[in-house]
């Protein structure tokens, strides 16, 4: 017999991934607001995200040892001095996916900060959301983010967005060894002391990147948010194989070294669905009557809503995440222990690559909350996110094919992209070169005056945010032989893409063996709740 | 450095809540004798569903038929009544966000040009104050020192606008692709067609929806 920890372990590898056999159950795929209810081929591999693990028992009192124990610094209080000047900067509402219960986490961390700082005497005291070039967030969703209490205290004076266009609002600092530019907001620059308060959801959040990404302009950004970085990063995920990582971390040091920079980063578990919906976090395999009965009901009900409709249900339906873990202090050794927990919790052992994958994708990306999942977000979502979901080594052999199940519908929310309608349809049908785009055009959009005014003062997504939706799925169009949507309800979006459609998975399947062999290996990623892979050859 | 671009901006409804009617009352209503401002105010009073079903049915007609209410008045009155004008009627008038929108253009390298149907010395002192770079906007013709009532050709509105603009990026080397048009407007339907980059600012139903079934961004600067 073998030992309980060998077992333990062959346990913890290998029940993540079920292999289709003839009468295992259908499969429940997202596919935009609908979901599919597939029978997969025999021998098919789906690999499922590990149970969420267990919350820290008292999360405020996680916060306080955090703050009190900080890894590379003192502890926050014997930061403080009365009359300093401190800025709190917040994540933005692209963490975490769907919004998550109230309180949010953000707010349990900001009730301890700000009570530790009003004890110390310190008043001028500002917060920042670290939005980059996203959307403002609207009053309603800080105030959700904060709590009322907050919110009252401190909107609009003294919590607000951060402004990457204000010509007065941005200080440049030094630039990297490689030229990189570091601006930062001018607030936080000049403040005595930079708290940040992260979620962090997969490892390619936190860090460095929280400051130097979260609070700067776009002259920055520039720096490495292109095709070229792009493509020398092996997966966005894995920090130590990213080039995009190594850029933020030359230019999160000399923020380092200009600035007293606090971070306080939270891990979340993935219990993204909750209550009447836990179910669509089991496998099939575990599915009870009951499950069974209400995914049945929730299918039906959503064939007769209109798309609108089912949206506006789906993001009334808040994320029951926990929090694992919260640390506090110096960016690096912060995060290294961030990044060790975030594996724990989202990292699944695969052996092999596969010829084929197949991803069910939602209704939501970071950049949509409370909007439509458009086409070039919908392409951010395949071949930028769910294709970098792994440790460096793709689950995609090299030239395999990647099936998306969406609609992949042709609409755009004119208030939060109106710079990605006239990207999918001025541009892309000239070029879908990445290199060509960020050349020819990126400039352009970045300083349209409309584009800029929308950014800045209503809740659009800044002029250059298409392109980085488009350079962010430039390693999965490099990688992939052929894509495929499958359900795609129109012809022009794939092809505008340069994929390819089929109107049911089943087709979309027969298709990607005619290209790679009867014999092709298939693999399906059940997501959501998030994974990633962790590739062994 | 020379512009390379421009961004065209309307004024009424566009930069201003204001129009050429209340332009028009500030000079009716500062006649300078009691008779003078009590015909003028009442005439203009009395005419107002006519100007109303005017500009519904013809902006150029409006445009045309509104302006011989100038006939009479001095040149010299109307210049020094502008600048009152402009601070006593349009400046309180301008929307909040009108300049963060110019200095969002200027930053981006565009010659900034205010084109109006109004007349040119009611709308320079706003230009002043924005710190546009050159107004394209109608001229009085003047007799003696006096306004006829008559605007000189061609009268700046609807498809004359896209003519203007485009006459003027052709005289100052502007590339009309890449420059911007603003306005609230259908009847500027022309002006905004006729740049490469054109935007609908606080727009009104059918500008609205003319500027989703094209895709042009839209903007509120109120």
């Amino acid at each position: 017999m073998r030992p309980l920890k060998t077992l333990k372990k062959l346990y913890d590898e290998e029940s993540h991934i079920v292999i289709t056999e003839k009468g295992s159950p259908p499969r429940v795929l997202f596919s935009g607001e609908d979901f599919l209810l597939e029978d997969l081929p025999v021998d098919t591999r789906v690999i499922f995200p590990r149970p969420p693990l267990e919350a820290v028992p008292n999360l405020k009192a996680a916060v306080r040892w955090a703050l009190n124990h900080p890894e590379g610094m003192e502890p926050l209080h014997a930061l403080l001095r009365p009359g300093m000047k401190v800025t709190v900067a917040l994540d933005d509402i692209s963490l975490p996916l769907p919004p998550m219960k109230l309180p949010d986490v953000r707010q349990t961390v900001l009730e301890i900060v700000l009570d530790l700082l009003a004890d110390s005497g310190v008043d001028d005291v500002h917060l920042i959301v670290a939005n980059a070039l996203h959307r403002r967030m609207t009053d309603a969703e800080m105030k959700r983010m904060v709590g009322q209490k907050i919110f009252d205290a401190f909107h609009p004076d003294r919590y607000y967005n951060h402004d990457a266009e204000d010509p007065d609002g941005i200080v440049e600092l030094e630039r990297t060894a490689h030229n990189e530019v570091v601006a930062l907001n001018r607030r936080a620059a000049e403040s005595d002391l930079l708290v940040y308060v992260n979620i962090n959801l997969v490892p390619m959040d936190g860090g460095h990147k929280s400051v130097g990404t979260g609070l700067t302009n776009y002259a920055s950004l520039r720096a490495h948010h292109n095709p070229k970085t792009i493509r020398e990063s092996d997966s966005y995920m894995e920090p130590a194989r990213s080039a995009l990582h190594r850029s933020t971390e030359r230019i999160g040091r000399v923020i380092d070294k200009h600035l007293k920079v606090f971070h306080i980063e939270t891990v979340l578990n993935n219990r993204m669905f909750d209550g009447p919906v836990d179910f669509l976090g089991k496998k099939e395999e575990d599915y009870t009557e009951l499950d069974r009965l209400k995914f049945e009901g929730m299918k039906y009900a959503l064939s007769k809503m209109p798309r609108a409709a089912k949206r506006k249900l789906f993001f009334g339906i808040p994320a029951g995440y926990d929090c694992i873990g919260v640390h506090a202090g110096a960016t690096e050794p912060t995060h290294d222990k961030t990044l060790e927990l975030t594996w724990k919790q989202y990292s699944v052992p695969v052996e092999g690559q596969s010829d084929i994958v197949i991803f069910g994708v939602p209704y939501v990306s970071p950049y949509n909350v409370n909007s439509i999942l458009n086409p070039l977000l919908l392409q951010v979502m395949g071949l930028g996110y769910l294709f970098n979901l792994n440790r460096g080594v793709p689950l995609l052999k090299k030239g395999g094919v990647i099936i998306l199940c969406h609609p992949a519908y042709d609409e755009f929310d004119p208030e939060h992209h109106p710079s990605y309608i006239e990207f999918f349809n001025r541009l892309l049908p000239e070029t879908r070169d990445a290199a060509v785009l960020e050349k020819k055009y990126e400039e352009e959009f970045a300083r349209n005056p409309s584009y800029v005014h929308l950014y800045r003062k209503a809740n659009a997504y800044h002029g250059a945010h298409p392109f980085y939706m488009w350079y962010w799925g430039e390693n999965g169009r490099q990688h992939a032989g052929k894509v495929i949507v499958a359900g795609a309800e129109n012809n022009h979006v794939p092809a505008m893409m340069g994929w390819e459609r089929t109107d049911t998975l089943s087709e979309a399947i027969d298709v990607a063996r005619g290209f790679m062999g009867r014999t092709a290996h298939i693999s399906v990623v059940h997501i959501p709740p998030i994974l990633q892979t962790d590739v062994r050859l | 450095m020379p512009f390379t671009k421009a961004a065209f901006y309307d004024v009424d409804g566009t930069l201003v809540s204001t129009n050429i009617v209340h332009a028009y009352a500030y000079y009716a209503t500062n006649r300078g004798s009691l008779l003078g401002i009590a015909g003028r105010t009442l005439a203009t009073a009395a005419s107002v569903p006519l100007f109303a079903t005017l500009d519904l049915f013809n902006r150029k007609v409006f445009n045309e038929f509104f302006y011989r209410y100038y006939a009479g008045l001095s040149e010299d009155r109307l210049l020094t009544l502008a600048e009152d004008m402009f601070e006593d009627v349009m400046k309180p008038a301008i929307f909040p966000k009108a300049k963060d929108l110019i200095d969002e253009a200027r930053r981006a390298g565009c010659k900034i040009v205010l084109v109006s149907g109004a007349l040119d010395f009611t709308v320079q002192p706003l230009a002043r104050h924005l710190g546009a770079d050159d107004v394209v906007a109608n001229k009085m013709q003047y007799v003696g020192g006096v306004a006829t009532g008559r605007v000189i050709p061609p009268i700046i509105e609807g498809a004359n606008k896209a003519n203007a603009i485009r006459d003027y990026c052709v005289r100052e080397h502007l590339a009309l692709d890449k420059s911007h048009a603003y306005s609230d407007s259908v009847s500027d339907y022309a002006m905004l067609a006729v740049v490469g980059r054109p935007t609908a600012v606080n727009p009104d139903m059918r500008l609205r929806s003319i500027a989703r079934a094209y895709n042009w961004p839209v903007l509120d600067l109120r």
